[in-house]
């Protein structure tokens, strides 16, 4: 395995770092590291069988981030005429609270742009962008054990967007921080983007600032193959349910759990036990191995991350209950982030995003045809 | 038995006023017997009977002389034998503070420190990576482990297991082989390249600071209490033998006193053979006693407080360690409940707090060069130690985690070389401590060996000169 991974790891530099890859090498790539880790991995039969399918994928994949990339070039131009400039990014927030309260769609960020804002400037000065990332979901943000090192969806596009900043891709400090202590970490300053899997909705935008989605996924109901439980469904009444604190999860779970037990004794105080609700996603795959809780509710991104490690569990129910979307987050009102990550995810979706779809995710979650089209917002 | 009187035996003042006729049947040897001296010969109660014969023994000279002996002779043996009772009494429990409980809290530290030098091992590990592992942090592991294991075997066959400590002792041999699963399923996942091994790592270091290291916290505590039991024990003054002893003394003399008045003789042999034995007997317990307890006072404050301080400190430099790893795990980003700081950074600064202050008490504590050379060296590699710490902090803020990492976990000049430095020095320092708890509590329990034996022996010669003392006495009423 060692093997493997240092080469996804270049390999995933590389895709970060060149952004500007011909769309047949990451193929390749991937086909190869396919190989290498069919060796050890006795899905690799079933794997093989969804190559030429996802070939297709690709194609219509790339038909739609053309498409995309079209609307996103062609939005702020429609928008230039209203000519609001990112250094008066202060006005652009003040008018945020109104918007939020109205809040039909969350994930419409502010309109693209490369120009220097005093937080880019701030950043600039360091050398180095402070990224909170995650360690522990598997194909997103997670710390290979063999060496050490941090890899991932997220972690290239982390890397992408320090190169456009700094001119460097390893001109980031990574902060792993647990999934309840990505709004204070923005907000206290320890870092100064979060890249981890964080979905845009309501509730947020009112505490932090996104950018456009970078991707599209829904809260899923994980079990082992054997279990009863058939999805978020009734099946769930009575069984012990593990989510993450201060995640969507969780927040669903208060809202409808089905009858299922969600909540640890001592939520919120040092007694904590932390067995149906644990600081992360990955934790409760733990539980769910040590019979502690009979079901994991999490994204389906990260579910099918942990259903890669463990082929005794499965993501039930076919689809995603909820729809959702993940962002790069920023404190709020240093819009000047906000839009040069719009502008990098501009960028990104158009080749990028695709190179890292096929090296992290398109083994666990196929038929992904490409990134959510960026929606924008007056302002 | 010779006898040294100064007079003829004349009766003095007071002369027996009725009835001056000695029982004729009366054999000079027994004279602890009461006999009757021509009481009433009907046969009532038993006790009536006694209380009769005592009554009419005390209005005659040979009658009072035969009470006072037998008086004197109980005494001097009672005296005896309970001061064998109540010193073999106090040398059991010094023997317990020697060879049982001090032993047990010595192996209860022992426990507590090698499952948080096991845990402080495996995090370290999972900080190198799975493929660079050193093999000396696994076999670090694996001793740790052992060591627990074998010392909570030990533990278990001297405990009562419905005790304090004997439910402490369950509750670590029930967790303990479940967080080694959850530490080997980790390595097994490390080593396959997925991250679900360091959520078990986790799992496994929450279930150790959670739920093994309070248990072994109880233990030590239960242990340590019972020391200090044991040790109170064979400190508390014998003073039931003490006031017998002066007791008996007392009304030696004054029986030799009265005895004075009447013959105007000084010496009675055996009352002065009674005396010389009850003082020895009580000069013995008082003095062993006393250097008994202050070797065990010595024990206790330069061995068991110098022993305490030390494992303290040993602790608090494994949990700084612990810290020290965790911020590199967890990349700076948990922070404490104020959010202003870094958790792990502060629990780490806590924790060498406590351990420079730790070996500055060590230091105090220490009564010989044997003693403070370890402290000292110990002191010297902490202050490298920060420092080291301080430039990995800053390599980490400038974004340099690998260098970071290397000169936390690297081979040479790292941190963790400095700490195996403290620990080996403080090892160093408790094993002399150890050694000098061991010695001085042997020298107090040693100090009452033979005193019971002694007392009791002395008791009976001290009894038979009382009597014998008397006797002479009493022969001159034939």
């Amino acid at each position: 395995m060692p093997d493997d991974e240092t080469g996804s790891g270049t390999e995933s530099q590389a895709a970060a770092g060149a952004g500007a890859r011909a769309g047949a090498e990451p193929a390749a790539g991937s086909a190869a590291r396919r190989e290498s880790r069919a060796r050890l991995d006795p899905r690799a039969s079933r794997l093989r069988g969804r190559v030429s399918f996802r070939g297709w994928g690709g194609v219509a994949g790339m038909a739609t981030a053309c498409v995309l990339t079209a609307v996103g070039t062609l939005l702020p131009l429609s928008q230039g005429a209203v000519s609001h400039l990112p250094a008066t990014g202060h006005s652009i927030s003040m008018v945020e609270p109104a918007k939020a309260d109205a809040c039909t769609s969350p994930e419409a960020s502010l309109t693209p742009s490369s120009a220097d804002g005093p937080n880019i400037l701030a950043i600039k000065k360091r050398g180095k962008l402070i990224v909170g990332v995650d360690q522990n979901s598997y194909r997103w943000g997670y710390r290979d054990p063999a060496t050490g090192s941090l890899k991932g969806f997220d972690i290239d596009l982390a890397r992408a967007i320090a190169e456009d900043i700094l001119g460097k891709p390893d001109a980031v400090i990574f902060r792993a921080i647990p999934t309840n202590q990505r709004i204070p970490a923005l907000n206290n300053g320890t870092v100064d983007i979060v890249v981890r899997t964080m979905t845009i909705n309501c509730a947020r935008i009112k505490q932090v600032a996104f950018s456009t989605a970078y991707f599209q996924a829904g809260q899923q109901v994980l079990a082992p193959k054997t279990s009863k439980i058939t999805g978020y469904n009734a099946s769930l009444k009575g069984k012990r349910v593990c989510s993450a604190e201060g995640s969507t999860a969780y927040e669903e779970l208060e809202k409808n759990s089905f009858g299922a037990i969600f909540k640890d004794k001592h939520d919120g105080k040092p007694a904590d036990d932390d067995v149906l609700t644990v600081s992360n996603q990955l934790d409760c795959l733990v539980r769910l191995q040590e019979g502690l809780v009979d079901a994991v509710v999490t994204d389906n991104a990260l579910a099918a991350g942990q259903a890669a490690q463990d082929p005794t569990v499965e993501l039930k129910g076919g689809k995603p209950f909820t729809t959702e979307f993940y962002g790069v987050a920023t404190k709020l009102g240093k819009d000047d982030v906000v839009r040069r990550v719009n502008q990098v995810l501009e960028e990104y979706r158009q080749t990028a995003w695709k190179a890292a779809y096929q090296d992290w995710l398109a083994d666990d979650l196929p038929g992904i045809s490409g990134p959510p089209a960026p929606k924008y917002r007056d302002g | 038995m010779t006898q040294l009187q100064t007079g003829q035996p004349v009766p003095v003042h007071s002369a027996p006023t009725s009835t001056p006729t000695p029982t004729p049947a009366q054999p000079p040897g027994t004279a602890l017997g009461l006999p009757p001296s021509g009481g009433s010969p009907v046969p009532r109660g038993a006790l009536a009977d006694a209380a009769d014969r005592v009554r009419s023994a005390a209005t005659t000279e040979p009658g009072r002389l035969r009470i006072i002996g037998a008086v004197l002779a109980a005494l001097v043996v009672v005296f005896g034998t309970v001061t064998a009772f109540e010193i073999t009494d106090r040398a059991s429990a010094a023997d317990d503070v020697v060879s049982r409980s001090q032993p047990l809290s010595a192996d209860a530290a022992s426990v507590y420190r090698s499952l948080a030098d096991a845990d402080t091992a495996a995090s370290s590990g999972f900080l190198a990576g799975s493929g660079a592992e050193p093999a000396g942090v696994r076999e670090r592991y694996e001793k740790d482990i052992s060591l627990a294991s074998q010392l909570l075997i030990k533990a278990a066959t001297h405990t009562d297991s419905s005790s304090e400590s004997g439910r402490q002792i369950a509750t670590l041999n029930e967790q303990l082989p479940l967080y080694t699963g959850r530490v080997e399923t980790a390595r097994t996942y490390n080593r396959q390249g997925l991250p679900l091994g360091g959520a078990y790592l986790r799992f496994a270091n929450e279930q150790m600071s959670k739920v093994l290291l309070p248990a072994a916290q109880k233990l030590y505590d239960a242990e340590s209490s019972r020391l200090d039991r044991d040790d109170e024990d064979a400190r508390f003054w014998p003073i039931l033998s003490i006031a017998l002893g002066l007791l008996a003394l007392g009304a030696l003399g004054w029986a030799q006193h009265r005895s004075y008045r009447r013959t105007n003789r000084v010496f009675n042999h055996g009352l002065l053979a009674a005396t010389a034995a009850a003082t020895v007997v009580l000069l013995w317990l008082a003095v062993g006693h006393t250097v008994a307890r202050s070797q065990l006072d010595e024990a206790r404050e330069h061995g068991q407080k110098s022993l305490k301080v030390l494992n303290d400190a040993r602790i608090s430099s494994l949990k700084a360690r612990a810290n020290e790893n965790l911020t590199l795990v967890a990349r700076g980003a948990v922070l404490t409940d104020d959010g202003k700081r870094d958790k792990y950074e502060s629990e780490y600064g806590a924790g060498m707090l406590k351990l420079s202050d730790g070996l500055g008490r060590a230091e105090t504590l220490a009564d010989d060069d044997e003693g403070r050379d370890p402290v000292k060296a110990a002191a010297t590699s902490v202050a490298e130690w920060q420092l080291r710490h301080r430039a990995a902090s800053t390599t980490d803020k400038s974004g340099d985690y690998d260098g970071a990492l290397d000169k936390v976990i690297g081979a040479k000049d790292s941190t963790g070389e400095s700490f195996d430095q403290v620990d080996a020095a403080l090892a160093k320092a408790l094993a002399h401590e150890q050694r000098e708890f061991t010695r001085a509590a042997r020298a107090g329990r040693d100090a009452l060996g033979g005193l019971p034996l002694g007392a009791a022996a002395l008791g009976v010669l001290g009894a038979a000169g009382a009597i014998l003392g008397i006797n002479r006495r009493l022969s001159e009423y034939r």
